[in-house]
C-alpha cells in the first residue's frame, strides 16, 4: 500500500514519538490497513458506489428489463416532468412529509418533556414506545389494516359506543392519507421520543429548579433552559425524520396500494411500479435520482439553516 | 397562596398527569392488544358489531394453523438464515474497518472515512434499480445471496464501532505491541473482547433491520413460497379475498415477538442503537 512520507503527523499519532521512528510504523500500518479495510471497501464499492453511478447511467436510457436499450439523454427526466402520475406522486409524498414530520416531532417532544426525569417508570415508556420502531414494518401495517377495516376496531368502537359509522378510511381519498400518517406516527414516534428523552436527561435539574425559584413558569423554563440544550438533538431528529419520511413505502403499499386511484401513491412506490410492474428501469432509476436530489436538497437546507437555531456550545 | 393549597394543587396536577399517562399508554398499546386478541379468536368472530377483547374461545390453535395456511415455517427459517448471515457479514466487515480507522495510521485515512460516511447519504431507493441489474449480471436474482450481501456493507457499523474503539486507551495496545502482538493480535485479543457491548448493540439492531426488511426482498425474490422472508409472506395476503385475519394476526404477532424480546433485553442500550436504527433500516 501507500507509504506516508509527509511530515504532517496523522491525527491520533502518539505524541512525542520520534518522527524518524514513525515512518516504518506507517508503512507497516498501511499494509495492515489495506487488509482490514478490504471487505468494507470492496463491498461499498461494488454495492454502493458503483450502483450510485450506474443509477445515473441507467436513468439516461430507455432500459427495459429484457430487450434492447437505447440512449435517451434526459428523456426520462422530461417524461417525469410531464407525467401527471409522477407529479401527483411527488405531491402525495410532500403531503405525507408535511403532515408526518411536524406531528411526529410534536408528539415525541411533547411526551419526552412530559415524561421527564421526575416521572417514575419512564424507562418502561421508552421501551414500550420503541417496540413498533423495531417490529417488522409489514407486521405493524397489517395490524393497522385490520384496525382501519370496516368492522375493524375503530369502526366497531365508534358504532357501538357512539352509534356513528366510521368512514371507510383506506378507500376514501380524503381519509386514506391521514390514516397512513396516523399509522406512521404510531409506528415511528418512539424513535424521536428516545432521542429527545436522552437529551432532556442531560439538562441539569439544578438550573431548572433555581429558575423555578426565581419565578419562571414551565413554558419559560422550557424555552430558555431546556430548548437551547436540546437543539442539537432536535436537529438530528428533524433531519433524520425528514429523510426517512420522503422514503415512505411499506405503509401506503400495504394499507392502500397507493389508492384510491393514485391518491396515496408515493415516490418510492412509483419507482417500484415503474421498475417491477412496467419493467421500465430507466424511468424507475430517474425517479429514484429525483428522490435522491430532493433528499440531498433537504439535508443541505437543514445543515445551512442550523446556524440560526442549533446551539452546540451550551 | 398558602403552602397547603400549593401542595393540594400539585397533587391534583400529578393525579391528572398520571391518569393522562395511563390513557396514552392504553391508546398506544391498543393496536398491539387488538392484534393479539384477534390472533386468538375464531375466524367468524374477527368482525363483530361490538369489539370484544376475547372471542367465545381462546384459540391458541390459530398459531399452529398459520403455519399450514401459508408456509410460514419456511418464511421464518429463511428470515432467520438471512438475518443471521447478514448480521455476521456486517459485524465482521465493519469491526475490521473500524479498527483501521481508529487505530492504524495510513495515508488518506481521513478522506477515506469521509467517503465512507458519504455513502450513508445514498438512499436505498436509488440503488435498487442498478442493484437489480447487478444481481441479474451475477445470476443472483431470486437467491439467498441477493438477500444477504448487497446491504451488508454499510458505513453505520464502521462508524459506531470506530467511535467505541477510539475510547479504548492506547496504552493497552502499546503494552501488547511491546510483547510482540501485531495489529491482528491486538484486534482479536484486545479490541474485540473490549468492544463486546458495542458489538452486541450493532448485532441486535442489524439483525432486526434484516428481519424487517421488505422492499428489497419484494423486488428480488420471485419464488416466495421457497425463498420468501416473513414480511414477504405477510404481504402475500394483502388484497386477497376472504383474508384469514385471525391467522394473519397470529403470523404478525409471531413476526414481532423476536424483535420485542430483543428490545426488552437491550433496553439499557437503546440510545446507542439509535444510530444504527435511524440510518440503517434497509
Amino acid at each position: 500500500m501507500t507509504t506516508n512520507t509527509t511530515t504532517v503527523a496523522p491525527p491520533g499519532a502518539p505524541e512525542g514519538a520520534p518522527r524518524a521512528g514513525r515512518r516504518p510504523a506507517l508503512r507497516r500500518d498501511g499494509r495492515y490497513a489495506s487488509i482490514f479495510l478490504a471487505p468494507s471497501l470492496g463491498g461499498l464499492a461494488l454495492f454502493t458506489l458503483f450502483p450510485t453511478a450506474m443509477a445515473l447511467g441507467i436513468s439516461l436510457f430507455d432500459w427495459p428489463v429484457f430487450g434492447t436499450r437505447s440512449f435517451l439523454g434526459f428523456g426520462n427526466y422530461s417524461h417525469l416532468l410531464h407525467d401527471p402520475v409522477f407529479r401527483r406522486v411527488v405531491l402525495n409524498t410532500v403531503l405525507f412529509v408535511v403532515l408526518y414530520v411536524p406531528l411526529n416531532v410534536v408528539v415525541s417532544l411533547g411526551l419526552a418533556v412530559w415524561l421527564g426525569p421526575q416521572i417514575k417508570g419512564r424507562q418502561v415508556f421508552r421501551v414500550l414506545f420503541f417496540i413498533p420502531v423495531m417490529t417488522p414494518m409489514v407486521a405493524n401495517v397489517m395490524v393497522w389494516r385490520l384496525l382501519f377495516q370496516p368492522g375493524g376496531l375503530i369502526d366497531g368502537g365508534l358504532q357501538s359506543w357512539f352509534g356513528i359509522d366510521a368512514p371507510n378510511f383506506l378507500g376514501s381519498s380524503n381519509w386514506a392519507m391521514p390514516a397512513i400518517v396516523a399509522m406512521s406516527i404510531w409506528q415511528g414516534f418512539g424513535y424521536n421520543f428516545l432521542v429527545f428523552s436522552a437529551a432532556i436527561d442531560q439538562v441539569p435539574q439544578s438550573q431548572l429548579e433555581s429558575a423555578q425559584i426565581d419565578g419562571a413558569g414551565p413554558l419559560q423554563r422550557f424555552r430558555y433552559i431546556t430548548w437551547p440544550m436540546i437543539t442539537p438533538s432536535m436537529f438530528f431528529a428533524t433531519t433524520m425524520t425528514l429523510i426517512t419520511s420522503f422514503q415512505v413505502f411499506a405503509q401506503p403499499f400495504i394499507l392502500t396500494q397507493g389508492g384510491p386511484g393514485v391518491a396515496t401513491q408515493t415516490i418510492v412506490m412509483y419507482v417500484y411500479n415503474q421498475g417491477w410492474q412496467f419493467l421500465t428501469m430507466g424511468l424507475a432509476s430517474a425517479a429514484g435520482w429525483v428522490l435522491f436530489v430532493i433528499i440531498m436538497g433537504i439535508t443541505a437546507i437543514q445543515f445551512f439553516g442550523q446556524k440560526r437555531w442549533v446551539n452546540y456550545d451550551v | 397562596m398558602t403552602s397547603e393549597t400549593n401542595s393540594a394543587a400539585r397533587k391534583v396536577r400529578s393525579g391528572v398527569s398520571h391518569t393522562l399517562l395511563v390513557i396514552v399508554a392504553i391508546v398506544f398499546l391498543g393496536p398491539l392488544v387488538y392484534a393479539v386478541s384477534t390472533s386468538l379468536k375464531p375466524a367468524d368472530e374477527v368482525f363483530t358489531p361490538t369489539p370484544h377483547l376475547f372471542g367465545s374461545e381462546i384459540r391458541w390453535k390459530n398459531y399452529a394453523d398459520a403455519f399450514t395456511f401459508a408456509p410460514f415455517d419456511r418464511y421464518f427459517l429463511n428470515s432467520l438464515l438471512v438475518a443471521v448471515a447478514g448480521t455476521f457479514v456486517v459485524v465482521a466487515a465493519s469491526s475490521l474497518s473500524a479498527y483501521a480507522f481508529a487505530r492504524l495510521k495510513f495515508r488518506g485515512r481521513e478522506q477515506l472515512f469521509v467517503l465512507f460516511l458519504g455513502t450513508l447519504m445514498v438512499p436505498q431507493e436509488v440503488l435498487i434499480v442498478p442493484m437489480y441489474w447487478l444481481m441479474q449480471a451475477l445470476g443472483w436474482v431470486d437467491s439467498y445471496w441477493a438477500l444477504i450481501l448487497p446491504w451488508a456493507f454499510t458505513a453505520f457499523g464502521t462508524f459506531l464501532l470506530r467511535q467505541f474503539f477510539l475510547t479504548v486507551p492506547a496504552e493497552l495496545e502499546e503494552a501488547a505491541r511491546v510483547d510482540g502482538c501485531g495489529p491482528f493480535g491486538s484486534f482479536f485479543r484486545i479490541m474485540l473482547p473490549l468492544a463486546r457491548p458495542a458489538i452486541a448493540v450493532l448485532t441486535v439492531f442489524t439483525f432486526i433491520s434484516f428481519w424487517g426488511s421488505f422492499l428489497w426482498p419484494l423486488i428480488i425474490i420471485n419464488s416466495v413460497e421457497d425463498k420468501g422472508t416473513v414480511p414477504l409472506g405477510l404481504a402475500q395476503f394483502v388484497g386477497q379475498q376472504g383474508t384469514q385475519w385471525n391467522l394473519m394476526m397470529a403470523a404478525s404477532v409471531m413476526a414481532m415477538i423476536p424483535t420485542v424480546l430483543l428490545v426488552v433485553l437491550l433496553q439499557k442500550h437503546l440510545v446507542r442503537g439509535l444510530l444504527v436504527t435511524g440510518l440503517g433500516g434497509r
